[in-house]
């Protein structure tokens, strides 16, 4: 292995080291720099994002108002929803698709990388945008937007404020990002395999990337599509989402659908991939039920097209709709079970240890579990009439995200750090940053549950005074959690720039399989210049 | 490089793709600021005069940036430093790029059949909407094309059998040549190639001429403009977009006509040539469906 990964001896004047200083990272074509730039810039905006969640829990600690206006509060959710979602959970996949998927396929880089380096580079152009429109709200200069991630017509169009047209041009530049990154992942997958590496020969994380980028390709010039109706509507008289004009407030609804629920889904996969990695690793066992689980990936991104009207249960549609959606979303659940199942049957038995990957691991698919029941719940239409829009819905997202989503890609970070520095994280440290992580995600999102149930709504600085006692604790909670992650913030300080910890070896972990443990820990700047062959 | 079949081609570094993500920060923080500075909506009003020239310096410096990516593109194409692999890389690129596309008007279509299909018929007291027509719009009669909107906004529909069908036989035709012209390219026919790009060029163009004259007389004639209800307002973002993706693509097969009169494009060598056609009979295809469910039904 180690030949090929270092066969730096032919004359192509492409194969030197890095570049020197700061164009390095401008310029970078090299698929571990642009990953390495993408999972940096994720964890850059998980802080911002957390840090206007702090500031969100803070205000709702008490009943009342104390520290912002409703206004500015309702500009923090946006914000801070608009940031984790597109800034901090879909780039740090795509950072881990990118660090990853060439080493996993024996491929030399991507297969794109000038439009990679394009991709990455959109990301801090369109979140400056968001940015400066809630630092010039900060200084009271001008409002940011207001109208929750989810931009609803007519909140966005008629009663936006300026800062709308900015959000929209910045979510263009979002969209042709994900685009050209999930194009450029397909065609690597296609076209870059080593021989003899089959598609089901592929790692999971590569399968689930696959159909994800899919996803992406599918419904993020939708999104553009539902942004640029909402310029026409505002500024060149169009009236898309305007019943006076024969148009309709609720197409909004469903165009953003369409394209929200693949969404969720594009939040997730991943995730799944990066967990069948990890359980059969700790567990010693290869992964239970691979063909299933492929085709389990396939299924759900099949079915997310057509279940976005879940979201709308409460906006008149006819009674057959309603019922088509819920009979459809609970059919999700089904290969969602079918992966539960596989990642459970796949510890059964095993010969486990209980590394921080693996712990973050254990802890998604219970937490993520958790959070596909309430969305069971959810999925039952009269049943939606009352949760809709309450703290149910929150808890139920945040379950899914943030136990899910953000700890599997914490769970990757651990998994592949040895491999990408050559060094081991503090053992120490990690685990603390673990169980703090653990308990505080679940003070913080658990009681969520029943103050929803109870019909606290969502989106409102203020609430009625018997849900204050709960509040108290999930802001705890809150801030807890929020505290934790700067563990980890301290932890891959201390291994990539401090060059603190232990070397490890080539294998890093005594049960990984796969491509990448055959190169050396830190994999050599360049890989796999000639394709190995998997038998 | 010589390409050994086991040896992969990296690209070099290139400072053109960070150049092009700041170029379109300034081009749309521009275009947002320039939009506010001209909406007559009253939503919301900017004072500033900056809008115009930003948006401007955004277009020119992101051109320049697809000039000089391009440029260096081709240079690297003409030195055969394209390997077998990554041409095939770029088609499939391009095919799911285009893809992307397909949704982007899937998303226009979309709309357009929610709105006939179910808003009109709701707005004038069909179905579960019913109250809407009772309380608001009590007077509004469904139709489609929706001649007078429920707040009263008149306007004339655009008829399918004159200048459409025009565009229609332009359009078509011009698939036609332009596939003739790429047996000619495969074949190392360069008099036959160049002759059916020219006259792909022209019907191209006169396409995008039609479309204007189409506009005009809809702006003034048929009292037809964005403004005038849904009806408006999905006919002008379909076609709109549509003329937009037309002239993007007569642009690029006028850069192969000229790298063709430059010796440029081989029978072994020429996937810019596939991708421009590709993406050509993609419009077409829009146009179609446009012509079918836009003007004619
Ligand atoms: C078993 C699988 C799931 C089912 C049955 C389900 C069902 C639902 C339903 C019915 C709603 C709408 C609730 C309402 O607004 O009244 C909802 C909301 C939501 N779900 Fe799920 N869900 C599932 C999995 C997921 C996953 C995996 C994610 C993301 C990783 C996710 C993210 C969300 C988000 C973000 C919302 C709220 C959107 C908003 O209104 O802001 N869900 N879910
Ligand atoms: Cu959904």
């Amino acid at each position: 292995m180690s030949e090929h990964a270092l066969d730096h001896h032919h004359d192509d004047h492409a194969h030197h080291g890095p570049a020197k200083g700061i164009k390095r990272w401008l310029f970078a074509t090299n698929h571990k720099d642009i990953g390495a730039m993408y999972l940096w810039f994720s964890f850059i905006m998980f802080l911002t994002g957390g840090a206007l969640a702090m500031l969100i829990r803070a205000e709702l600690m008490y009943p009342g108002l104390q520290l912002v206006d409703p206004n500015f509060f309702n500009q923090l959710t946006t914000t801070h929803g608009l940031i984790m979602v597109f800034g901090a959970v879909m780039p740090a996949f795509v950072g881990l698709a990118n660090y990853m998927i060439p080493l996993m396929l024996g491929a030399p880089d991507m297969a794109l990388p000038r439009l990679n380096n394009w991709s990455f580079w959109l990301l801090p152009a369109a979140f400056s945008m968001l940015i400066i429109a809630i630092i010039k709200s900060f200084l009271g200069i001008a409002d940011a937007p207001n109208f929750g991630w989810t931009f609803y017509a007519p909140l966005s169009t008629k009663f936006g404020p300026a800062s709308t047209d900015f959000f929209i041009f910045s979510v263009h530049m979002m969209g042709i990002s994900s685009i050209m990154g999930a194009v450029n992942v397909i065609v690597t997958i296609f076209n870059l395999r080593a021989p003899g590496m089959t598609l089901m020969k592929m790692p999971l994380f590569v399968w689930t990337w696959l159909i994800t980028a899919f996803l992406l390709i599918a419904v993020m010039p939708v999104l553009a599509g539902v942004v640029t109706m909402m310029l026409t509507d505002r500024h060149f008289g169009t009236s898309f989402f305007d019943a006076a004009g024969g148009g309709d407030p609720v197409l909004f609804q469903h165009v953003f659908w369409f394209f929200g629920h693949p969404e969720v889904y594009i939040m997730i996969l991943p995730a799944f991939g990066i967990v069948s990695a990890i359980i059969p690793t700790f567990a010693r066992k290869p992964l239970f039920g691979y063909a299933s689980m492929v085709y389990a990936t396939a299924s759900i991104a099949f079915l997310s097209f057509v279940v976005w009207a879940h979201h709308m249960f409460t906006v008149g549609l006819p009674l057959a709709g309603n019922l088509f959606y819920m009979y459809m979303t609970m059919l999700i659940a089904v290969p969602t079970g079918v992966k539960v199942f596989n990642w459970v049957a796949t510890m059964w038995r095993g010969a486990m240890t209980f590394e921080v990957p693996m712990l973050f691991s254990i802890a998604f698919v219970i937490l993520f579990t958790i959070g596909g029941f309430s969305g069971l719940m959810l999925a039952i239409t009269p049943v939606d009439q009352q949760y809709h829009d309450t703290y149910f819905v929150v808890a139920h997202f945040h379950y899914v995200l943030v136990s899910g989503a953000i700890f599997s890609i914490i769970a990757g970070v651990y998994y592949w750090l040895p491999k990408w520095t050559g060094r081991m994280y503090n053992e120490f440290w990690a685990k603390f940053h673990f169980w703090n992580s653990l308990l505080s995600v679940n003070l913080l999102f658990f009681p969520m549950h029943f103050v929803g149930l109870a019909g606290m709504p969502r989106r409102y600085s203020d609430y009625a005074l018997q849900f204050a006692d709960f509040n108290w604790w999930i802001s705890i909670g809150g801030f807890w959690f929020g505290v934790s992650q700067l563990i980890l913030l301290g932890i891959l300080i201390q291994v990539c720039f401090r060059k603190k910890g232990a070397p490890v070896s080539d294998q890093v972990w005594e049960g990984a399989e796969g491509l990448e443990w055959t190169l050396p820990s830190p994999a050599p700047y360049h890989t796999f210049s000639t394709p190995p062959i998997v038998k | 490089m010589a390409t050994k079949p086991t040896q992969y081609y990296v690209p070099d570094a290139s400072p053109w793709p960070v150049i092009t993500a700041a170029a379109l920060f300034i081009l749309f923080y521009g275009a947002a600021s320039f939009i506010q500075q001209e909406s007559g909506s009253g939503i919301v009003q900017n004072e500033g005069t900056y809008g115009k020239p930003m948006f401007m310096i955004g277009v020119l410096a992101v051109l320049a940036m697809m000039f000089f990516w391009f440029r260096d593109t081709i240079k690297e194409s003409l030195a055969h430093k394209n390997s077998n692999q990554m041409d095939v890389s770029y088609r499939m690129g391009m095919l799911w790029f285009i893809f992307s596309e397909v949704m982007f008007f899937g998303a226009f279509f979309g709309a357009l059949f929610y709105v006939r299909l179910l808003v009109i018929p709701w707005l004038g007291g069909a179905g579960e909407e019913a109250m809407t027509h009772e309380l608001l719009w009590p007077s509004f009669q469904p139709m489609w094309p929706l001649e007078i909107t429920p707040s009263g906004e008149t306007t004339q529909a655009m008829p399918a059998w004159g200048l459409p069908l025009i565009n229609t036989i332009l359009l078509v035709t011009s698939s036609v040549t332009l596939t003739i012209a790429h047996h000619a390219l495969i074949n190392n026919e360069r008099g036959k190639l160049k002759l059916n790009l020219f006259l792909t060029l022209v019907l191209g163009f006169s396409f995008l001429a039609l479309q204007i004259e189409e506009y005009i007389h809809a702006y003034r004639d048929l009292g037809l403009t964005l403004g005038s209800g849904i009806y408006g307002s999905t006919f002008f973002m379909l076609t709109g977009f549509h003329g937009m993706h037309v002239t993007i693509g007569a642009i690029m097969l006028t850069v192969m006509f000229f790298r063709i009169l430059k010796g440029h494009l081989t029978p072994s060598n020429h996937f810019a040539f596939e991708a421009a056609a590709w993406y050509w009979h993609f419009v077409d295809v829009v146009w179609i469906f446009l012509f079918i469910c836009v003007y004619w039904l």
